[in-house]
């Protein structure tokens, strides 16, 4: 280190560090939003390190939409066990059971999770939720900043960001406002895969490649769970698949993989020629804008 | 589109040096283009992003494929062919790893620009060979060397719309350069590209034989960033203290943040400011262990020998190197809001490292006018996109450097606090 090189590795987690560290010296009520999903495995890492050895000094939130993979659920319980942080689970049958939200037609519960989410954020008076969404996801992403201000409807308004300077985020709200805070910003998915593989994070095994039962829809592989339901006619094969993202069990379709390792992950990743929305995820290709939507909606 | 001629990503070595960059210059000489370009050509780019500029670019008749619309993925920036707010991309070679923000050139949105310059190592000017150097490029420039971004390229764009032409080059190169020595520019690179058809962007281009340097790309991986950071002047801004209240870290305590500036290590004596008590450093910790130096970025705990009054906004240096503690700020500022002006004895909160303190506005000295860099001294008030020097009373001291010394220090955002908006930058003088 005598020549104070730093890794872009390590400038990265720096950053998330400081991040974090800002929104709790700063903030009255973060939260940070925890899926089990491997940003948000690496954006509790990221929190761990930041107060160590202090605890986590905010709870973590998983807006449930009871579609899930339930290795992915029970990664989740186990690994906020061993954090010792708090879970609070916003589940989205219970708000269709209250008449909150209806159940869309197609099943898929991706939009209706928002409305869930503001009200979870204004019952507990969160005034800083992050988000493990990163820049080089989607097209959309790539415009927000890092304190991403929300006001009261949680909406974000592409055209009147604030400005961001430097390292100086403002993260002042008024009450019911919001900042959502994005500590993963500037990674790309292969930096993802490439900490998780320096850091030794243990991983739901969803993200490893196993032979799947599946169906194959539009060119889309999806694994014949409780959720995805062979239709008439519908040929079931094995295959030898694993998940580069996993949100709602649904919509989310694996990749076919030979990698078991994160180290054959990442060499997997860095030959691909697709994105991992793109390869995996129904819910964005409704349209060219379905994602800045939705984000003016109040989704993350 | 012609061929890559890079390797792929995956050559990508583990400890790779991070280079940001932002593009600035006159709206449609080609910024998001060009970022298109690099992508495209880097082979940074997942085929259904491709396929799905394609077919937009096709659905609305264009006569060959925007490479713009990587860049510009927000609705109305889409309707109206123009950016509005910073797109940030990433692309990595075997040598380097790249965050690119795309800065919209739209007057408008210079406040946007200026996010995206404000920690850039690198900016990167076009100017549309056509139309050689505008206001806006001249706005962009300036701004670039008051926010001291260490190194600059300007890209004369467009050299397939001037048959290549060296003339045409050299004339913008000597404008260029003539506007330049007023301006603090540590490093300029002058670059003749086509960011649509790829000339000198990724590998030299057989166009334009009479240009002898390097292409874009081989600069962007070879420029030497290593000494911009300030590695003498310790300062750390202490973000917050860490006290466990567990039994088996009873009695730790321990003082949160990243490094500003400087080297620190165990040992070294330091001065907690603004209280003046001195003590050593007994340690510097991160979760993965204890650290025998600390430096510019790293995110780390510091622990000292004496148990002092430590909080948030105070900063760790050394006795014998230490910032200014003022009152009284001297800035530059760039004001950013359209709704209201900066007013004199305006009252607005500012952010300062990690100190929060109110300021009133004591004076405003003059307004400079960025073509002529002409001072006019007449002026009350700083209207959206203006930039004045501004002489500032704060409620607390801060803890700064000049600006130029220590980018870290240096500067601050300025917060109305009617509405919580940033509406103005503040660089120390
Ligand atoms: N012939 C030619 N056209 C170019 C070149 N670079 C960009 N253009 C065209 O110039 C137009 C504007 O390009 P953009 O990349 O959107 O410009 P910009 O600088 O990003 O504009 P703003 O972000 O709105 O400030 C587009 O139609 C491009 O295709 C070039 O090198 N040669
Ligand atoms: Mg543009």
């Amino acid at each position: 280190m005598s020549d104070y090189r730093v890794s872009h590795l390590a400038a990265l987690e720096a950053e998330a560090i400081f991040i974090f560290r800002e929104v709790a010296a700063t903030c009255q009520r973060p939260v940070l939003l925890f899926s089990g999903g491997k940003d948000s495995i690496v954006m509790l890492h990221l929190a761990q390190k930041a107060f160590a050895p202090a605890p986590i000094p905010f709870p973590v939130m998983h807006v449930d939409t009871g579609q899930n993979f339930d290795e992915v659920i029970d990664f989740r319980d186990r690994r906020v066990a061993q954090t010792g942080v708090q879970l609070l689970v916003a589940s989205v049958q219970d708000a269709i059971d209250r008449g909150l939200v209806t159940e869309p037609p197609n099943g898929t519960r991706n939009r209706i999770q928002t409305p869930v989410l503001l009200e979870a954020a204004e019952k507990y008076q969160f005034d800083a939720l992050f988000g493990g969404a990163r820049r080089d996801e989607e097209k959309a992403r790539a415009k927000e900043r890092i304190f991403s201000f929300r006001d009261d409807f949680g909406q974000w308004d592409p055209k009147q960001q604030r400005p961001e300077l430097w390292s100086l985020y403002n993260g002042r709200v008024h009450p019911g406002e919001q900042i959502r805070v994005f500590p993963l910003s500037n990674w790309t998915e292969l930096d993802v895969w490439r900490y998780i593989g320096d850091q030794g994070i243990e991983l739901p095994p969803v993200y490893f490649a196993a032979e799947r039962e599946v169906v194959d829809r539009g060119g889309m592989l999806f694994a014949v769970n409780r959720f995805i339901r062979p239709k008439d006619g519908e040929a079931v094969f094995t295959e030898k698949i694993r998940y580069r993202t996993v949100g709602d069990a649904t919509l989310t379709a694996g990749v076919r993989s030979e990698a078991t390792t994160v180290a054959q992950i990442i060499a997997e990743v860095a030959a691909t020629r697709i994105t991992e929305r793109g390869a995996t995820r129904g819910d964005d290709k409704t349209s060219e804008a379905a994602m800045e939507d939705r984000k003016r909606e109040g989704y993350f | 589109m012609t061929q890559a001629a890079t390797a792929a990503p995956e050559a990508l070595p583990e400890a790779s040096e991070l280079l940001r960059f932002a593009t600035a210059g006159s709206v449609d000489d080609g910024k998001s283009t060009l970022i298109g370009r690099l992508l495209f050509d880097t082979k940074t780019l997942f085929d259904d992003q491709w396929d799905a500029v394609e077919a937009v670019s096709a659905g609305r008749g264009d006569e060959y494929t925007d490479l713009a619309l990587l860049t510009d993925g927000l609705r109305s920036e889409r309707e109206q062919g123009i950016t509005i707010d910073v797109a940030y991309r990433y692309f990595a070679t075997p040598e380097r790893k790249f965050i690119i923000a795309d800065t919209p050139g739209h007057i408008q949105y210079t406040r946007n620009m200026v996010t995206g310059a404000s920690t850039a190592d690198l900016a990167m000017i076009l100017v549309d060979a056509r139309k050689g150097l505008v206001e806006q490029s001249r706005r962009h420039a300036f701004l670039c060397s008051l926010l001291r971004v260490p190194h600059m390229v300007l890209c004369v764009n467009k050299m397939d719309l001037v048959g290549y032409d060296e003339e045409t080059f050299k004339r913008i190169e000597q404008e260029f350069t003539a506007f330049a020595t007023k301006l603090e520019i540590p490093d300029l690179m002058i670059i003749p590209i086509s960011a649509l058809k790829g000339d000198n962007v990724v590998s030299r281009s057989e166009n334009m034989p009479w240009y002898q340097g390097p292409s874009l790309l081989h600069h962007l991986e070879k420029v030497h960033i290593a000494s911009d950071r300030n590695l003498v002047d310790v300062r750390f801004p202490v973000q917050q203290v860490i006290r466990p209240h567990s039994n088996d870290n009873h009695d730790y305590r321990g003082y949160a943040g990243q490094v500003a500036s400087g080297v620190m290590k165990p040992g070294d004596d330091v001065m907690v400011l603004p209280s003046g008590f001195t003590t050593k450093i007994a340690s510097i910790e991160t979760a993965d262990g204890q650290l025998a130096e600390a430096f510019p970025p790293l995110s780390v705990t510091v622990r000292l020998e004496d148990e002092l009054d430590v909080s948030r906004g105070d900063m760790l240096c050394r006795p014998n190197n230490q910032p200014r503690v003022t009152q009284d700020v001297e800035a530059m500022v760039c004001w950013m809001d359209e709704q209201r002006p900066l007013r004199l004895r305006g009252k607005y909160a500012i952010k300062h490292t990690t100190a929060d303190v109110r300021a009133i506005v004591k004076d405003i000295q003059y307004q400079l006018d960025i073509n002529t860099l002409h001072r006019d001294e007449s002026v009350e008030e700083l209207k959206l996109n203006e930039i004045g020097r501004v002489t500032l009373r704060t409620t607390k001291p801060l803890l700064c450097d000049d600006y130029r010394r220590n980018r870290a220090t240096g500067g601050f955002i300025i917060i109305d606090e009617s509405d919580n908006r940033t509406v103005g930058a503040g660089i120390i003088v």
